[in-house]
């Protein structure tokens, strides 16, 4: 795979790495050439990773202590909130670990949209990262149904019942779901057992995303191809595994934040109470980082249209690398795409809000306006920008625009990677 | 280029307003009081939790059940920290049930500190139908089971009025200017004087509502205070590591910026 | 000559500092998982359990459940009592005194934890060489007094914590 072959320096070193060559990964990883240019937007492909094993770690410890069980589920939260060695610290901060999951995630996503990362050659590394970002909202759904709150019940009966939509099989399906004839008990323990399973999954996704991103290295600020190593890279180790560290630790201080100082402020109340089959809360929300497709859902009348706009909502950034018909990567370079770019970003605020908002009124007449408009920006902006835009003059290397002092004014140092 | 960082600020600023907005439909404004255990290093009135638990038991208890709490809890750090003879007494004061015995009975003893809050009512149902078909919820998390959290459940407690003009309340229900759809189901609660309190306080209204929504908010949350004590060290330690890493960062970078 | 000198001690310590901090932290996270699993505050609530043994005749015994163990409860007979205060010391694997088995004034009665102190087993009674308890999964022989005599236990049956209420209630733990 690597062009250099790493020598272990010890004998037992080199015995293993011939039969497991764990040492020259390690090399590998050590020196892949980075791009010497990455800006701090760079640093939540790390930061994710500290997020997923922090929820393996927290998640099998707390599955020391819960009960997946209708009866006893709540009570068993509670026991670990109050009985279990620092359960209420491991708690929170698998419950507000979650938030910060999708929050570094969808940081992640919006700097591939900016940067053209999702271009080729990088489609497929794009790809296993949408399946990355199901599975965690797969993950995330289900693991809020553990503690059997009313949003934990209520969320879940709204959730699956969508699949009822389906014509001809969505009833059978939908039973099938749950195991009973509406959520039961035998729903909550399927859940448990595949909220424990989908972060093994998301793991062996993340080693294959990584892999596939060392086959064309990181993409930059500038969106330009680079030659690796060569002076526009710097090794991995030190350089990027101390700034990396550096975001990491920012990042940790907001987590901690919420952890210590305001564990519930990114729930709902109403989850505090425990499920009941027989009073609907008076309004039913996901969690905030579900908001904008439960917006779409509620924005169509028709039960079925929600459910084919929710999921269509996803499936349409799968074939992003060729509805973006332009041959520039970076938005830096693409002056009409970057303001299409932030009117992308508060619409999907805009729909976020909407999300937890009643369906009706303002909000609802927003809410399809925003739906309409995020279809509109895969489907007519991004082609026809991609191939009309007149795009600014791209500089030849990283390190050139430097040493030459460019005429350019966009060249300028300063201006690479600043969005 | 200036008129993105302005979208950015804007978009900021949406995302810190956009919470506040969530869970204030339908609601008039709480009262507001200024709790001693809230912000960073907020920690709960000893007195006041004793006082609350004094109103709970000899108010609230009779209705609503506490059955995540144990009565070794009074006596923990944190919390109302009875001494441990207190919180024998106060266990000892309540019959539980226990069994079955060798013969197959149940039977009922003095209360121990292990022992879970004795609940007034067997279960659920039993409890809503003694209670006019409204069931009087548990109080372990009703704290953080309702949108505004201590000051809710102090609005709630001194907010009982006469009805606005024109409305009328079936039987049994009464009405509340702070309760999620201004009618309840149970009385004012809370009488002057309905309490003695044994450190010689004045049984106000307004006292015992505070008194007993701080005892609340501790059942709600008996970590509270350990949790503000290790997050701040957590965030000084965090804070002196950022900057120990960022000085490490620079120096290493300094690197190729030295190099041409 | 002396400058490059001093930067490399200065770099060296501010990493090592960053290092030892660091370390610091990871070391602080470690904690709160190991200790989450010892036995939590519900657990540690010393659970006890009184039992009424008024009906228990000389010569018989009950067991109950403390802590997820058994408990022996038995009422020996004054031959028995005299008999395992009989033994030398010297034929005791683990030397000890009936009389320090049983509380003062009530040395008809043994309460001991029924769980052989080989591997954990629950011995049988009324059986083995010694009148006592008998162990089948490895062969250990406990006497009267619930000391073992012969077999791989190391220790005597242990005496928990427990007191008389009164005459007819022992309470455990």
């Amino acid at each position: 795979m690597s062009e250099h072959d790493y020598i272990p320096k010890s004998k037992a070193g080199k015995w293993f790495n011939d039969r497991l060559p764990l040492l020259s990964l390690a090399a590998h990883l050590t020196d892949y050439p980075t791009p010497k240019n990455l800006n701090y937007w760079w640093t939540f492909g790390g930061i994710l990773t500290f997020c997923l094993l922090t929820q393996i770690i927290t998640g099998i410890v707390l599955a020391m202590h819960y009960v997946a069980h209708a009866d006893l589920a709540f009570a068993s939260v509670e026991h670990i909130m109050r009985n279990v060695n620092y359960g209420w610290l491991i708690r929170y901060i698998h419950s507000n670990g979650a938030s910060m999951f999708f929050l570094a995630v969808y940081i992640h996503i919006f700097r591939s949209l900016f940067y053209g990362s999702y271009k080729s050659p990088r489609e497929v590394i794009w790809i296993i990262g949408l399946l990355i970002y199901l599975l965690m909202m797969a993950a995330a759904f289900m693991g809020y149904v553990l503690p059997w709150g009313q949003m934990s019940f209520w969320g879940a009966t709204v959730i699956t019942n969508l699949f009822s939509a389906i014509p001809l099989v969505g009833e059978s399906i939908t039973t099938w779901l749950w195991g009973a004839y509406s959520v039961d008990n035998p729903t909550l323990n399927r859940f448990f057992s595949l909220h424990y399973l989908l972060p093994f999954l998301i793991l062996g996704l993340v080693v294959l995303h990584i892999w596939a991103l060392h086959v064309p290295g990181n993409n930059n600020p500038v969106g330009i191809d680079i030659k690796k190593p060569s002076k526009d890279t710097v090794p991995f180790h030190p350089y990027i595994t101390i700034k990396d560290a550096f975001a990491l630790l920012m990042f940790m201080i907001i987590f901690a934040g919420f952890v210590f100082f305001a564990p519930n402020v990114l729930g709902h109340s109403d989850n505090y109470i425990q499920a009941n089959p027989m009073v609907t809360p008076a309004h039913i929300v996901p969690e905030w980082y579900l908001l904008p497709f439960y917006a779409i859902l509620r924005s169509v009348p028709d039960k079925l249209g929600g459910v084919i706009l929710m999921f269509g909502a996803i499936f349409i950034l799968f074939v992003l690398p060729w509805l973006d018909t332009s041959k520039v990567r970076s938005a830096v370079f693409r002056p009409v795409y970057k303001q299409f770019y932030w009117i992308f970003v508060i619409d999907v605020l805009m729909l976020g809000y909407m999300g937890a908002m009643p369906a009706e009124g303002i909000y609802l007449v927003l809410a399809r306006v925003g739906t309409i408009y995020y279809f509109l920006h895969f489907i007519v902006i991004l082609p026809v920008v991609g191939l009309l835009e007149k795009t600014d003059p791209i500089p030849v290397s990283i390190a050139e625009p430097v040493l030459s002092g460019g005429a350019e004014p966009s060249l300028a140092k300063k201006d690479n990677g600043k969005i | 280029m200036e008129k993105f960082k302005l979208v950015k600020i804007f978009i900021i600023l949406i995302i810190i307003i956009f919470p506040k907005t969530i869970n204030s439909a339908e609601q008039n404004e709480l009262l507001e009081v200024n709790w001693s255990f809230k912000g960073l290093t907020g920690k709960f009135d000893r007195n006041s939790l004793q006082r609350g638990f004094q109103v709970y038991k000899e108010v609230c208890s009779s209705c609503h059940s506490m059955q995540y709490l144990s009565y070794r809890n009074l006596g923990e750090p944190g919390g109302p920290e009875f001494s441990e003879v207190e919180v024998k007494a106060i266990a000892a004061s309540v019959e539980i049930t226990d069994g079955p015995d060798s013969q197959g009975e149940m039977f009922t003893r003095p209360g121990r500190p292990s022992d879970k809050f004795k609940s007034p009512y067997p279960n659920v149902n039993a409890s809503t139908v003694a209670n006019g078909g409204a069931y009087p919820p548990d109080m372990s998390v009703l704290v953080k089971a309702r949108p505004g959290g201590a000051n809710y459940i102090y609005s709630v407690l001194v907010g009982y009025e006469d009805p606005p003009a024109g409305m009328i309340l079936d039987p049994g229900v009464y009405y509340n200017k702070y309760m999620i759809g201004n009618k309840i189901k149970m009385s004012a609660p809370l009488l002057e004087g309905i309490v003695e309190y044994t450190d010689g306080t004045q049984a106000s209204v307004n006292q015992m509502a505070k008194d007993v929504t701080t005892f609340l908010s501790w059942a709600a949350e008996p970590e509270l205070e350990e949790r503000h004590k290790t997050g701040v060290k957590v965030l000084i330690y965090l804070i002196l590591l950022t900057i120990l890493v960022y000085l490490s960062m620079r120096r290493i970078w300094s690197r190729i910026d030295s190099e041409v | 000559m002396d400058k490059p000198e001093k930067k490399t001690n200065r770099r060296d310590f501010l990493f090592t500092a960053s290092y030892t901090v660091g370390a610091v932290g990871v070391g602080a996270i470690i904690w709160p998982l190991i200790d989450q699993m010892n036995p939590d505050k519900a657990q540690q609530a010393l659970a006890t359990t009184e039992v009424d043994v008024s009906q228990v005749e000389p010569g018989k015994s009950i067991t109950v459940l403390w802590r997820g163990k058994p408990v022996f409860l038995k009422r020996r007979t004054n031959e028995e009592i005299a008999e395992a205060r009989s033994v030398a010391l010297n034929d005791l694997p683990d030397p000890q005194k009936d009389e320090d088995r049983v509380k003062d004034g009530k040395d008809e009665w043994l309460v001991m934890l029924g769980v052989c102190t080989h591997l954990g087993c629950v011995p049988l009674s009324d059986k083995g060489d010694y009148n006592g308890w008998f162990c089948p999964c490895h062969g250990s022989h406990y006497d009267v007094s619930g000391r073992i005599r012969k077999g791989p236990a190391p220790k005597n049956m242990e005496i928990p914590k427990y007191e008389f209420v009164n005459s007819n209630i022992i309470k455990i733990g």
